[in-house]
């Protein structure tokens, strides 16, 4: 019952935004679903819902994670958006409403599936549901955007497919105990899958699944994306929809440390991560288009995620509260990037200088949201980051910890070249727009709400999370689930 | 019913070569309609208890979906650009072909290797369906078309389908269904953006999309 609140009460207020024919009311819905939805994740951290439907649906801790950042995430940028859309009257706002309600219920779906075929079907309206989203500007660049995302995505989704096939074909025979596909039967059967095609299976679902989330060398779409579409949308592909592919990976990683193979899905994991850093590092530097920057720091972000589940069971708790922190702080600099972006009419460092003169607020969250992001105390990031970094020392990896700071001072001396010549300055003088206009009260209510969340965990980490953490942790690495 | 199977699969094999060397795009939709129809036709020929209702279910909803809607919404979105031919791809069609027939020979040594269980092993349809989904990311990245470039990924899904099949994983039909769903509608919001990318350009072209790039 409750997984069915979950993913319908989204799918059906999607579905009265495209019935109600005012631009002006529609937004509302937005906020209205996703507090009930918020409601209802809160409920199930009071108490975990059994499962439903022969096992298909259950939440565990990992999903119960990734349900309530989402949840969160959409509940401040739907309250941005009231205004946002209030400013883009010139254009309907049906789709984009209606397409984002449809992303929280994929995303739901993704959270709470136990069955690797219905996660690959969440996954798959998910990455259908946004294409709209980047599409919103309907400009050329936003078309050629939209192509880019459609056409690598569908790539990635393909192979994560084939993937979850072989991953059927690692437990044949079938013996009756269910689907093969049910993550309880092939943790159950863990001992006795084919190990070839388990393998294979990891390899694919890493490389399909990784797509979508960013990882490199299969990133290239991201920055497009990310650049052309609103701030708002940039918040919710970089903080939420990539937390969605990333329990896809974790799912077919807990299933390889059931049957064995945790060295072997580690070194991937570690390898994908060092690079997608060094290829974030390598485009930061002396990048001009700073929502671009944003992107290639998704880049990074989650190949930290993937490196820290590579370092074993005290790596994936860092990891997994690297998703978490990493996402709130991408809230914070996509929606502040998305107000910078508007006071200038422009989102490259030609076009925006001396922020901080002409949208004060926003720009001291874009400024504070880098010092976040780079892993500076006392925000979230910092402990996170940190955790990984001695998850390495404390395993012996010291090439890894000594490639994880090396990259993160890169990357730190290269955003802030860009961040900072955005922020400080004199504004240019050719001023058409007035200048309130980056500074409007809900547009920066939200961001500062991420900021507030980040310093919140920053300092404290409350012991009902730590304890979720800890037993998503643990029953990633082959503990009960 | 083996030995129709085995000549279906064939047939599937030939429609990707043929799409390789195709330059027309109508043509190529054609084509791709009729291997969707082939794919759908082929579990009724697979199994012999292959005739009950769900099966019949499937296959009708498989062969209508591929074999007509989805070939009608890509007729769709060309339906504004007056070229109707590809122009030279980044690989030739000579070239194609080749590496086609490379592809298709590696795919029959690789399923040859590969640890298949036993009771598959005689089959064709490992080998065709890893020579489909090789020719139709080959697709995917050789063309400069966008409609070519979403034939591509038809193949491409075709051949990860007969993967389906091939392992003889019979997944609940609410699994089947879903994922043929997302396919369809992974096409449908494709037809839509060549349509305004057809609008915008007066091409469909991708070799117009070039603006955003940090090199």
């Amino acid at each position: 019952m409750i997984y069915l609140l979950l993913i319908g009460v989204p799918l059906l207020v999607g579905l009265l935004a495209l019935a109600v024919d005012s631009d002006e009311w529609r937004p509302w819905l937005l906020p209205l679903g996703c507090t009930i939805h918020a409601s209802i994740v809160a409920a199930c951290w009071r108490m975990l819902p059994g499962p439903a439907m022969n096992g298909w649906l259950r939440i565990d801790e990992l999903g119960l994670l990734v349900l309530s950042l989402a949840s969160a995430m959409f509940l401040v940028c739907s309250v941005y958006c009231l205004e946002y859309l209030r400013l883009r009257k010139e254009r309907s706002n049906r789709l984009f409403t209606a397409c984002l309600s449809f992303i929280l219920a994929s995303v739901s779906l993704v959270a709470v599936s136990r069955h690797m075929g219905l996660l690959w079907i969440g996954m798959e309206a998910a990455t259908l549901a946004a294409a709209p989203l980047v599409h919103f500007n309907h400009n050329e660049r936003s078309l050629e955007a939209t192509w880019k995302y459609l056409m690598m995505g569908s790539l990635g989704i393909g192979l994560a497919l084939l993937g979850t096939f072989f991953l059927a074909l690692a437990a044949i025979p079938f013996d009756g105990r269910g689907d093969p596909l049910l993550l309880d039967s092939l943790l159950s059967r863990a001992g006795t899958l084919s190990l070839p095609w388990l393998k294979g299976a990891f390899i694919f679902l890493l490389v399909g699944y990784g797509t979508k989330m960013g990882l490199a060398p299969l990133h290239s779409w991201k920055p497009d994306a990310y650049g052309e579409s609103p701030g708002v949308a940039g918040a919710i592909l970089a903080g939420v929809i990539t937390a969605c592919p990333f329990l896809g990976i974790l799912r077919a990683f807990q299933v390889c440390a059931a049957a064995g193979l945790s060295a072997f899905a580690q070194s991937l994991l570690v390898m994908m991560g060092l690079l997608s850093m060094a290829t974030a590092a390598a485009f930061i530097i002396g990048q001009r288009d700073f929502k671009r920057m944003l992107a290639y720091s998704s880049v990074e972000h989650m190949g930290i995620l993937a490196l820290g589940v590579g370092l074993g069971p005290a790596g994936s708790f860092a990891a997994l509260l690297h998703m978490i922190n990493n996402g709130l702080t991408k809230g914070v600099l996509f929606l502040s990037a998305g107000n910078i972006h508007r006071a200038f009419g422009g989102k490259t460092m030609d076009h925006a200088h001396g922020a901080l003169r002409r949208a004060p607020v926003s720009a001291a969250l874009f400024l504070l949201g880098f010092v976040a992001i780079t892993g500076s105390p006392p925000f979230a990031p910092f402990v996170s980051e940190f955790s990984i970094l001695r998850a390495s020392v404390d395993g012996h990896r010291s090439g890894v910890a000594l490639g994880f700071i090396g990259l993160l001072a890169v990357i730190f001396i290269g955003m802030a070249a860009t961040v900072l010549s955005v922020v400080y300055g004199l504004p240019p003088n050719n001023d058409s727009k007035p200048s309130a206009q980056g500074d409007s009260p809900l547009m920066i209510a939200a961001p500062l709400a991420f900021m507030g969340a980040i310093v919140f965990f920053g300092l404290w980490l409350p012991g009902w999370l730590t304890t979720a953490l800890s037993n998503a942790a643990k029953m990633l690495n082959g503990g009960a689930s | 019913m083996e030995p129709f199977s085995q000549l279906l699969l064939a047939f599937i094999v030939f429609l990707s070569l043929y799409l390789l060397g195709s330059s027309s795009l109508t043509g190529c939709i054609k084509i791709v309609a009729l291997q969707g129809m082939c794919l759908g036709a082929l579990p009724l020929t697979v199994r012999a208890e292959g005739f009950r209702l769900r099966g019949l279910f499937l296959a009708a909803g498989m062969f209508l979906l591929k074999g007509f809607v989805i070939p009608r919404v890509l007729l769709y979105a060309i339906r504004e650009v007056k070229i109707r031919r590809e122009i030279e791809p980044m690989i030739g069609y000579a070239p194609s072909l080749l590496i086609g027939a490379v592809l298709i020979g590696v795919s029959f040594a690789l399923a040859e290797r590969l640890p298949v269980p036993a009771g598959l092993r005689t089959s064709l349809m490992i080998p065709v369906s890893l020579a489909t989904v090789m020719m139709g990311m080959l697709m995917m990245i050789s063309r400069i078309k966008a409609i070519t470039q979403v034939i591509g990924y038809l193949v491409f899904e075709n051949g990860i389908y007969l993967f389906g099949l091939a392992i003889a994983y019979e997944a609940p039909w609410l699994i089947e269904m879903g994922v043929l769903l997302d396919v369809f509608v992974a096409v449908f919001v494709m037809g839509i953006i060549i349509n305004h990318i057809a609008r915008a350009f007066d091409s469909i072209s991708t070799e117009k999309l070039t603006r955003l790039s940090d090199y």
